[in-house]
C-alpha cells in the first residue's frame, strides 16, 4: 500500500482551493535498471476528487506526471469544515483514497 | 468523457470491459473509473496522433488559454505546468508533450462548478513543445509554448 497523499483544502476567493502530493513513483517503463532490463512502467492513471458525493474533478494520466505527483486545483461550493475525498488508481491496480478537511 | 468511452468501446469488444463500461454509466454521479483511461491516446508518439486519438483533429490556436510554465527547466523531472482556461464552457484541459516518448501526458476533465484551472508537474525529456488543449462545448483549443531542459526527465 502506498503512503498517504497529503491534502490542502483551503477556501480561498469564494471557491475551495485543492493542493494535492500523492506519493508515487511513477516510473515510466522508459529506463533500464543497472543490468540493462528494462524497469516496467508504473505510474498513476486515474485520479478522482469528489466532494458531497460529487466529482468536482478527474483526471488520466500517463507516466509523463512527475515522480510523487503534485495536483492543483479549485472549485465552487466547498465550505469550511466539509470533506473532500481524493482517489487514485495505478496502472497496476493499486488503489488509494484520502480525505481532508476544508479549512 | 463519452468521447472516451466510444473509443474504449471501439478498440475492444470484451464483454467484461462493456460490463465494466456499464457500471461506469450508473455510476456518473460517483467517481469516474480508470476503465475511461484511453490507451490508444496515452500511446501515441506524437501529438499528431494523440490528437487524433482524443478526437481533437486540429484544434484551433487560442489566445484565450494560459499556460504557465518556465522559460528554462534545469531538470526535466519536475516540472510545474499550469493552464487556465478562459473560454466558457470548458470541459477539459490536457497537457501533451511534443517530443516525450508518448506525446499525452495528462488529460483533466472539469465538471461545472470547477474552475477550468490546473496546475501539475510533469517530465520533458527534452526541450519540447508543451501543448495545452482544451475541449470547451464540443470544440477543441490549443496553445503551446516551448521549454527548454538542460537535464532530460526520461531514460536512464
Amino acid at each position: 500500500m502506498a503512503d498517504p497523499m497529503r491534502i490542502r483544502a483551503a477556501v480561498k476567493d469564494g471557491g475551495v482551493n485543492v493542493k494535492v502530493l500523492m506519493a508515487h513513483e511513477m516510473e515510466t517503463g522508459q529506463r533500464k535498471d543497472s543490468a540493462g532490463k528494462p524497469i516496467p512502467a508504473h505510474f498513476i492513471q486515474h485520479v478522482s476528487a469528489m466532494w458531497q458525493g460529487k466529482e468536482v474533478l478527474s483526471a488520466n494520466w500517463g507516466p509523463a506526471i512527475a515522480k510523487n505527483p503534485f495536483l492543483e486545483f479549485n472549485f465552487k461550493g466547498g465550505k469550511k469544515g466539509e470533506k473532500i475525498q481524493i482517489i487514485w488508481t495505478d496502472n497496476k491496480g493499486d488503489k488509494r483514497t484520502d480525505e481532508a478537511t476544508i479549512n | 468523457m463519452d468521447q472516451t468511452r466510444r473509443d474504449v468501446l471501439r478498440a475492444s469488444g470484451g464483454a467484461s470491459l462493456f460490463a465494466m463500461l456499464a457500471a461506469a454509466g450508473l455510476l456518473r454521479s460517483g467517481p469516474t473509473l480508470a476503465a475511461d483511461w484511453n490507451k490508444k491516446a496515452f500511446e501515441s508518439k506524437n501529438i499528431k496522433d494523440a490528437l487524433e486519438a482524443l478526437g481533437a483533429g486540429s484544434p484551433a490556436d487560442s489566445a484565450d488559454i494560459v499556460m504557465t510554465a518556465p522559460e528554462i527547466a534545469e531538470n526535466g523531472a519536475v516540472v510545474p505546468v499550469a493552464a487556465v482556461s478562459k473560454i466558457p464552457g470548458t470541459e477539459s484541459i490536457a497537457f501533451l508533450i511534443a517530443k516525450n516518448p508518448t506525446a499525452l501526458a495528462a488529460s483533466f476533465n472539469i465538471p461545472s462548478g470547477t474552475e477550468p484551472s490546473v496546475s501539475t508537474r510533469v517530465k520533458l525529456a527534452q526541450t519540447t513543445d508543451v501543448h495545452v488543449l482544451v475541449k470547451a462545448n464540443g470544440k477543441y483549443y490549443m496553445t503551446k509554448k516551448e521549454i527548454k531542459v538542460t537535464i532530460g526527465g526520461c531514460g536512464g
